[in-house]
């Protein structure tokens, strides 16, 4: 059974603007082929379950409409691991600075 | 938005769209068949630097430091001919409210917005200026929508606009995430149209005069440091804002002999509408796939006439690789303590290489910083740049391929700047101009007049131009 969740909770819906195949016609083959996707976030409406078409009520006060994707989505986005091509620069051009003086 | 509005209708409506959410009458300032008064189109807004100044001073924007960059300027000396080598200074425009020059462009926008009686403010912009028009409409307690392009079609977003969302969220705004491609503008024109919010475009005159302030306080605060005005000052150049607002400032500051030099990230190969090629970019502005076309063309834009007409300023126009610009990153990091985002960077990589054709009297600004975290950073860009198959390597910046391959330099003697032959743009902004004259209609004094001021050039060279486009033709 799905689980409800509750007006008022944090959510992202998602809808699709325009489908595959009817994009603008100046966009390359590769954009044409998929939809032109919309995500956005605000507060549920209405109870509902994942999945369904639900109205959210977003930061600037509109109403939207659209698929029920997620619950309170998080932020992912970080730094990463370090990258090796660049870890070693610092300590190449204060090599080469040790051969100058500083202010020259 | 209205699932009603159809996209032919809400295209076809794009005129009265916009004009009702600039509050700007474009149609009186139109001069001739291409030529319009772009100089009262400025003026009439009423926003002189003293004006300006008092609007960014009352949320805390502008007067940012600026910095010497000694260590840096050592660095490229060692390289450079004896003699040569100019000194560097950076303006740290990530000590603004929302961390980017972008505050000055939105805060007389919002500031236009409420005095107008605007209840909200509606951006499209992936980039710095959301986070900015957020903040700014945050102090100024209206609604606020950003219309991003994020995410690719398998969901990956790009890790820097993935941190836009957050920080315009973070400032209260709602974010209309979109997938690739140049619709995002009738999604931009449906919004502006249910709301009747104001249109904070990039490229109206409040968002140009905005700027006006930084190149301003520049040549006061680098003559007050050395006694004489920059020599040359870069600034890195996208949609052409941040060049012809430097620049409008700094003649306003009397600095008129500053040579204004461009600065891109070269993106030659990729494709700004490509679906693959969204997350191959690597970087989200200051790249040549704004910079090319809006030089070459300005009046592509979210508004009936563009305020940033980069080529009337541009004296030089440059590009650095990806490399260099992740080394240069790594370097002002590890050399001055400045950890700061890529945008002021693309400047500074070209700094790298132009100040060692100066001489060591003489004097440099990179214009802008922008601040760094989570995603907006070059880890998080190369760690994607990886996975979606870029080689990244060390080795000789020209052997890079943006897309495919993003070679870091081995030593700073191979930063190297590759000219953009100013010639060519000028023929082709000539052409654009002409391409978009509707039916047969001949050029009027006034017309030519024109282009040779939107070109930087002359009458001479206009006819020239025109000449041999009729002969092609």
């Amino acid at each position: 059974m799905a689980e409800y969740i509750e007006i008022g909770t944090w959510v992202e819906i998602h809808r699709i603007v325009l489908p595959g195949g009817q994009r603008a016609p100046q966009v390359p083959v590769e954009t044409q082929q998929v939809p032109l996707e919309m995500r956005v976030k605000g507060f549920l409406a209405e109870r509902s379950s994942l999945g369904d078409e639900v109205e959210i009520v977003t930061s600037a006060g509109r109403r939207l409409r659209g698929t029920l994707t997620e619950v309170n989505p998080a932020y992912t986005h970080s730094f990463g691991s370090p990258i090796p091509e660049l870890l070693t620069i610092g300590r190449e051009v204060r090599t080469i600075l040790g051969e100058t003086k500083v202010g020259q | 938005m209205t699932a009603a509005l159809s996209y032919e209708a809400v295209l076809a409506d794009r005129d009265a769209i916009m004009r009702d959410s600039v509050g700007i009458d474009y149609q009186q300032y139109v001069t001739g068949v291409l030529a319009f008064d772009y100089e009262r189109l400025l003026a009439d807004t009423g926003y002189d630097i003293q004006r300006t100044q008092a609007v960014q001073g009352r949320t805390g924007v502008g007067n940012t430091p600026l910095i010497e960059l000694r260590h840096i300027t050592s660095l490229f000396r060692s390289l450079a001919a004896p003699g040569k080598g100019a000194r560097i200074f950076v303006k740290d425009e990530a000590a603004n409210p929302s961390g980017s020059f972008k505050d000055r462009r939105a805060s007389l926008s919002v500031c236009e917005a409420q005095q107008r009686g605007y209840t909200g403010v509606v951006a499209a912009t992936s980039g710095n200026y959301g986070a900015a028009v957020a903040s700014q409409a945050a102090k100024a307690g209206m609604r606020c929508i950003i219309v991003q392009e994020a995410f690719d079609s398998q969901g990956i977003a790009q890790p820097e606009i993935a941190e836009k969302t957050r920080a315009c969220e973070a400032y209260g705004a709602e974010v209309i995430r979109l997938s690739v491609g140049p619709e995002l503008f009738y999604v931009f024109l449906c919004v502006l149209k249910e709301t009747g919010y104001f249109n904070a475009s990039l490229y109206t005159p409040y968002s140009i005069l905005g700027i006006e302030t930084l190149g301003y306080e520049l040549a006061g605060q680098v003559q007050q440091q050395t006694g004489r005005f920059p020599d040359l000052v870069l600034a890195t150049h996208a949609g052409g804002g941040n060049v012809t607002g430097t620049a409008r400032g700094l003649r306003k500051a009397g600095a008129v002999d500053t040579m204004v030099v461009a600065a891109s990230v070269d993106l030659a190969g990729l494709h700004m509408a490509s679906d693959r090629d969204f997350n191959r970019k690597s970087f989200t502005t200051g790249h040549t796939g704004f910079s090319i076309p809006f030089t070459t063309w300005p009046d592509r834009t979210d508004v009936p006439r563009n305020a940033a007409r980069p080529l009337r300023y541009i004296d030089r126009f440059v590009t650095v690789t990806q490399g260099e610009v992740f080394y240069m990153t790594q370097v002002l990091a590890e050399l001055e303590g400045l950890e700061r985002g890529p945008a002021g960077n693309t400047s500074l990589a070209a700094a790298f290489s132009v100040a060692q054709e100066l001489d060591a009297d003489q004097i440099v600004v990179i214009q802008e910083t922008e601040y760094t975290g989570a995603g907006k950073h070059p880890l998080a860009q190369l760690n994607l740049a990886k996975h979606m198959g870029v080689e990244v390597r060390r080795g000789d910046p020209r052997d890079n391929k943006p897309g495919q391959r993003i070679v870091i330099p081995e030593h700073p003697s191979q930063i190297a700047v590759v000219d953009v032959d100013l010639d060519h743009v000028r023929r082709s902004y000539v052409r654009h101009a002409l391409e978009s004259i509707q039916g047969e209609q001949s050029l009027s004094e006034i017309d030519l007049d024109f282009l040779a001021a939107e070109t930087r050039s002359t009458r001479a060279y206009v006819e020239e131009v025109l000449n041999e486009w009729h002969r092609t033709t």
